[in-house]
């Protein structure tokens, strides 16, 4: 059993040794060596992955009603922190696992082939096939990591590999402000995970995930809570508090109000990074690690940390969505339908039970977190053809390109289909299925899910009538023209994967407790008719206020008035976080510590040296130049000090 | 002649050789190479019998002992002996010396005095990692710090003799504590009609009286703490280090400011366990705020050895911040973090000098878009930031998760809260690292700076060696732990009976 896929830590460790030469070798491998390099190592880990998935879900299948959990340890104590302690490295096989490994090597893969005709001519070309390489390695680290603190190595890990791709237009002050701000944003939230993977290990007395999602584990904790009510703040357990502060560091990186703002300026990485990292895996990191604990947080304390994951998912989902209405940069737009789409995921866990087909929402969280994958890369790899194809990222620029780029056209509105939740396409089974957990849990919370899908549907259709219909801007010579086959053939890839994704049976797959049960969509359902009906509403909309040009956009954004003005600027949130961190940090609180240390500790120790200097004027007398007397009286000074202590004492 | 002792006559040899036979810089350097060189064979070998010694079941706590009488009449004797922290220390001693060897290639103004003074320095470092006498710790200590007033005078920059003399007279100032803290262990020591003893071990089994432990304590812990940045008597650290010589400044950085951690660690926490816990809630809480008020401050700076000494603050605080915690997983944190502080600052110090040589600017503000111009040294800054900062893979994660797990172990919500106060710095040191790298090295290239020379062969080398140790020490944090930790289960154990 163990032995069966000992083989597996060849998937992290094909792309980390490919970054290592392509990292060495960047100045001499040119343009298209490296790309072929890069592709041909993500296309063997590719294919591994796939066998993967095939052996552990169809070969090794059920045991006892029950998906395994796979542990392969690599190093044991990789740091020994005490007994009970340490970092093992060590892979963890199980359903969610082997999903990821599907869809991070899927993505990555179709983001190699697009970016060899998209990097074309770019002098870093080399080096983006290398950060990529290493960003694969660290998510791929990142999802099959056996414990909470080597999932938090690999947090780090994708964290800098994203800082490196936002940056990686490093001579553009914009790009290396976004990825400044990136990574402080997500080390802020990291902080916080930190201190609760802390406080797991201090309570738990382990980090790892198969022991910590153990029902003994849980059990105990539980025992524990209720023998040491003093243990609580604010009325919550401190293991709660821990799973929240866990939780936090998701939000960090998944883009959760009100820890979101770096989403939109990391689109001033290149696309297909967009399309990788911001899309459609790092940033569903924050889900994975939800997901991942998830029996924890479902028995912690009634699985009170999870209504937090509920409602901030639910915000996030709305809040999100309504500043995606007012965006006029197409990959903002995209960024804050991510921001949208994932806060639909952790609402899903959220609101999720956990036996069987209670733990529904469980299921489709993770099933939108598979077709989102894939939907949203084509969207922003769709969007970076066109960006490629006129030269800016702003819609007043586009306009009427169905008739230059057919496919384009097709396949991004098969994408935004499948986001609207419009049947057969990908997002409908699982938005759909999200949208029926949360009913059964909560009908505000269903409302804003609801309403969000309504919202989605527009603005998605708001962009592809303004990209591929509306007014054609003058493109003069330049014609715009369909992207090179390398990148058409990623986007056809994915188009395909959009279609089918629906259908694969998910929750015979992945489930909360590895148990398969069988959901099916009821089309006669009030709540399935309402939630297509909404969307084709959407659409409507969309189609009337955008197909041509029309005065509506500004009649309507006029009637909003300030309201419109507010979510066009993101409701300032950005604003707020630089008068907190400038205004009050720096000016306030560090500038102040820098005069004093240089003015007041300083001063005093200069001033001690000034006096010592005044009073030896006084005493020149003893100084006789020779520097055996100066050793004598600081000898005999020091023992004196000594005796008088002594002898007082 | 014993292993160890070697560590402190091939400094001598080599000096000697220089001041005999050489001439120009070429020669100076070569010699000074060569020397250090064997040093580092000597180093490896050391590490290699070490390891030999404890696999075939040697338990004692010193290893390679030896005990010579020195100055009988008082009971100082030369005696001398090793564990793992202090095989890891001359390791890392000798590499930053032949990295700061490689740095001062082309030292124009009096090399051979200059190698002769570093080398001077490296010996008081080796003795003093290599004693078990307080008397010779002393000495050697005083050796290591006195050629830094030289250096910095002779081949500093900027108000290099205000710089000099704030650095010597501050540390001479905490020697004063130190002396009194020694010479109060040694008196008190005399206690029931034994004659009184310098020697570390001897001392341990003599159990200090508890109340001589309260008051020696902390002038022993201000005295070692001065030299490790304690807060508030850091401040002899960034004008020191602005106007030192790059080589010096790596090796101040990187082992000199080490011997406060150590001291405390190997002689004043160890003597005088009961004033250790006395004094503790106090001393933890200069620690802690030298690790936020270091990193807070270097938000502000814009000077790069500016930065890279409050960074030290922050970093050094951390390793005083682990000690005082007296459990072991932040115990082998702080000895880790004296590693890889020692690597990344004296990686950074050596990159400032190269970038300085270049551009004859610290300021951050007045540089721009380095990338393009120099990339060697601009990806080289970019990793030693990264580490810098704490990324996994990089020595300073790995020591700083044993120093917060550590110190959240402890049972006590004091020392819990406190140490999520220190996690703060993990944020604040990516705000400085990413702001200087942000201003600097990445942006558009100016045309002031153009036609700058790329990096040489011996700056690579440099570079090169400092980063493949912060690589090491990240990757494989186990082969360095069992070096620490065998030291570390002995010295703690007066502090958790």
């Amino acid at each position: 059993m163990m032995n069966e896929f000992s083989y597996l830590y060849l998937i992290p460790l094909i792309p980390l040794l490919t970054f290592i030469f392509l990292g060495f070798t960047a100045k001499k491998i040119k343009e298209p060596i490296s790309g072929y390099i890069g592709t041909a190592s993500l296309l063997s880990i590719f294919i591994l992955s796939l066998y993967t998935a095939y052996k552990y879900f169809f070969v090794v299948g059920l045991v006892d009603g029950k998906y395994q959990s796979i542990k392969i340890m690599l190093k044991e104590n990789w740091i020994h922190f005490s007994d009970k302690l340490g970092i093992d490295i060590g892979l963890l096989v199980d359903p969610i696992s082997v999903m990821m490994l599907v869809v991070v090597t899927t993505i990555s893969l179709m983001v190699h082939i697009y970016s060899l005709g998209y990097m074309h001519d770019d002098t870093g070309y080399s080096r983006f096939y290398a950060y990529l390489s290493l960003f694969t390695f660290s998510m791929l680290g990142l999802v099959l990591s056996s414990n909470l603190f080597m999932i938090y190595i690999f947090w780090e890990l994708v964290g800098v590999s994203s800082f490196l791709l936002i940056g990686f237009y490093f001579e553009k002050p914009s790009a290396v402000a976004a990825s400044k701000k990136a990574f402080i944003v997500t080390r802020f939230a990291d902080m916080f995970f930190l201190i609760g993977i802390l406080m797991v290990g201090y309570f738990a007395h382990t980090f790892d995930f198969e022991t910590l999602n153990s029902p003994s584990t849980y059990e105990t904790i539980q025992n524990w809570i209720a023998n040491h009510q003093i243990a609580s703040f604010m009325g919550i357990s401190v293991f709660t508090w821990a799973l929240i502060f866990i939780y936090i560091g998701g939000m960090g990186k998944s883009a959760m109000f009100p820890l979101h703002i770096w989403l939109p300026d990391a689109m001033e990485g290149p696309t297909p990074v967009s399309a990788l990292i911001h899309a459609a895996t790092m940033v569903v990191a924050g889900v994975f690690l939800v997901a991942r604990l998830y029996p924890l947080y479902f028995h912690v304390e009634d699985g009170f940390a999870l209504r937090i994951v509920a409602v901030v998912g639910a915000f996030s989902a709305l809040f999100a969505a309504i500043i995606a209405l007012t965006q006029e940069d197409i990959k903002r737009v995209l960024a804050f339908s991510t921001m949208s789409q994932i806060g639909y995921m952790m609402m899903a866990l959220g609101v999720s039970g956990f036996n069987g087909h209670e733990g529904l929402g469980y299921m489709a969280g993770m099933f939108h977190l598979f077709t989102h994958a894939m939907f949203k890369a084509l969207l922003f790899l769709t969007a970076g053809a066109i960006i490629h194809a006129v030269h800016s990222n702003y819609m007043k620029d586009m306009g009427g390109l169905n008739k230059y780029m057919p496919v384009s056209s097709l396949v991004f509105l098969i994408a935004a289909l499948a986001i609207s939740g419009i049947p057969p396409f990908a997002g409908f089974f699982s938005k759909d299925e999200i949208l029926t957990a949360a009913f059964e849990y909560n009908i505000f919370i269903w409302l804003v899910g609801f309403l969000v899908a309504g919202l989605t549907a527009f603005y998605m259709f708001r962009l592809y009538f303004r990209i591929f219909f509306n007014k054609q801007p003058d493109y003069g010579d330049h014609k715009p023209h369909e992207a090179p086959y390398t990148m058409l053939f990623a986007l056809i890839f994915l188009g395909l994967m959009t279609m089918i994704a629906g259908f694969i049976p998910f929750s015979e797959l992945v489930s909360a407790d590895r148990m398969p049960f069988h959901s099916h969509i009821e089309w006669t359902d009030p709540l399935v008719i309402a939630s297509i009906l909404m969307a084709a509403s959407g659409i409507g909309v969309a189609y009337l206020m955008y197909y041509k040009e029309t005065s509506y956009p500004e009649k309507v954004a006029t009637a909003m008035g300030k309201g419109y003005k507010w979510a066009k600027n993101k409701f300032y949130i950005d604003e707020l976080y630089i008068f907190i961190t400038h205004k009050i940090i720096f000016e306030h609180v560090s500038k102040p510590i820098a005069w004093f240390d240089r003015n007041v500790i300083d001063g005093f120790m200069n001033l001690l040296g000034l006096t010592v200097e005044k009073l030896a004027e006084r005493i020149k007398i003893i100084q006789t130049g020779r520097m055996q007397d100066y050793a004598m009286y600081f000898v005999s000074g020091v023992i004196a000090i000594v005796m008088l202590i002594i002898y007082f004492n | 002649m014993d292993i160890l002792t070697l560590f402190v006559v091939v400094p001598v040899i080599t000096v000697l050789i220089m001041v005999l036979f050489t001439k120009d810089l070429k020669q100076a350097r070569m010699v000074t190479l060569v020397g250090m060189l064997v040093q580092l064979l000597m180093s490896i070998n050391l590490i290699v019998k070490y390891m030999e010694a404890r696999g075939s079941g040697n338990h004692a706590i010193m290893l390679f002992e030896k005990n010579i009488p020195w100055f009988t009449e008082f009971n100082a004797n030369y005696h001398i002996g090793v564990d793992g922290v202090s095989v890891l220390m001359i390791l890392l001693t000798t590499l930053i010396v032949i990295a700061g060897t490689f740095v001062s290639w082309k030292i124009e103004y009096l090399p051979k005095e200059f190698f002769i003074s570093l080398i001077v320095l490296a010996t008081g470092v080796y003795g003093f990692f290599i004693s078990l006498d307080l008397f010779t710790m002393f000495v050697f200590y005083e050796i290591a710090v006195i050629p830094m007033y030289l250096l910095i005078g002779i081949w500093g920059s900027g108000p290099r003799e205000y710089a000099a003399m704030k650095l010597t007279l501050m540390l001479m100032g905490a020697s004063a504590l130190l002396l009194v803290a020694l010479l109060g262990i040694y008196f008190t020591s005399a206690s029931g009609g034994q004659s009184p003893t310098f020697d570390v071990l001897e001392l341990a089994n003599r159990h200090m009286d508890v109340q001589w432990q309260k008051i020696f304590y902390p002038l022993a812990f201000i005295g070692f703490g001065t030299i490790g940045a304690l807060f508030p008597f850091h401040t002899w650290s960034p004008d020191g280090h602005a106007s030192a010589p790059t080589a010096v400044s790596m090796l101040h950085a990187g082992v000199l400011m080490k011997l406060g951690g150590y001291g405390i660690f190997r002689f004043a926490m160890f003597l005088m366990p009961e004033g250790a816990l006395f004094w503790q809630d106090f001393f933890l809480i200069l620690a802690v705020t030298g690790v936020t008020y270091g990193a807070l401050s270097a938000i502000q700076q814009t000077d790069l050895k500016y930065i890279n000494a409050y960074s030290s603050v922050s970093h050094l605080g951390l390793v005083l911040f682990a000690l005082l915690m007296i459990n072991k997983t932040a115990w082998n944190g702080a000895m880790l973090q004296s590693l890889s502080h020692g690597f990344i600052t004296a990686l950074f110090f050596a990159l400032i000098g190269m970038i300085y040589g270049r551009t004859h600017v610290r300021d951050i503000t007045k540089m721009q878009g380095m990338m393009r111009i120099v990339p060697f040294l601009s990806v080289a800054y970019v990793i030693a930031a990264l580490a810098n900062l704490g990324l996994p893979g990089f020595s300073g994660f790995v020591a700083e998760m044993n120093i917060f797990v550590g110190g959240f172990l402890n049972n006590d919500l004091y020392k819990q809260i406190l140490t999520g106060l220190a996690v703060t710095s993990i944020v604040v040191t990516a705000v400085y690292m990413l702001r200087l790298t942000g201003r600097m090295i990445f942006g558009p290239t100016t045309k002031i700076y153009t036609n700058l020379p790329k990096a040489y062969w011996y700056e690579k080398t440099a570079i090169a060696l400092l980063v493949l140790f912060i690589t090491l020490i990240g990757t494989i944090p186990f082969w360095w732990l069992q070096f620490i930790q065998d030291s570390v289960n002995n010295f703690i154990q007066p502090l958790i009976k």
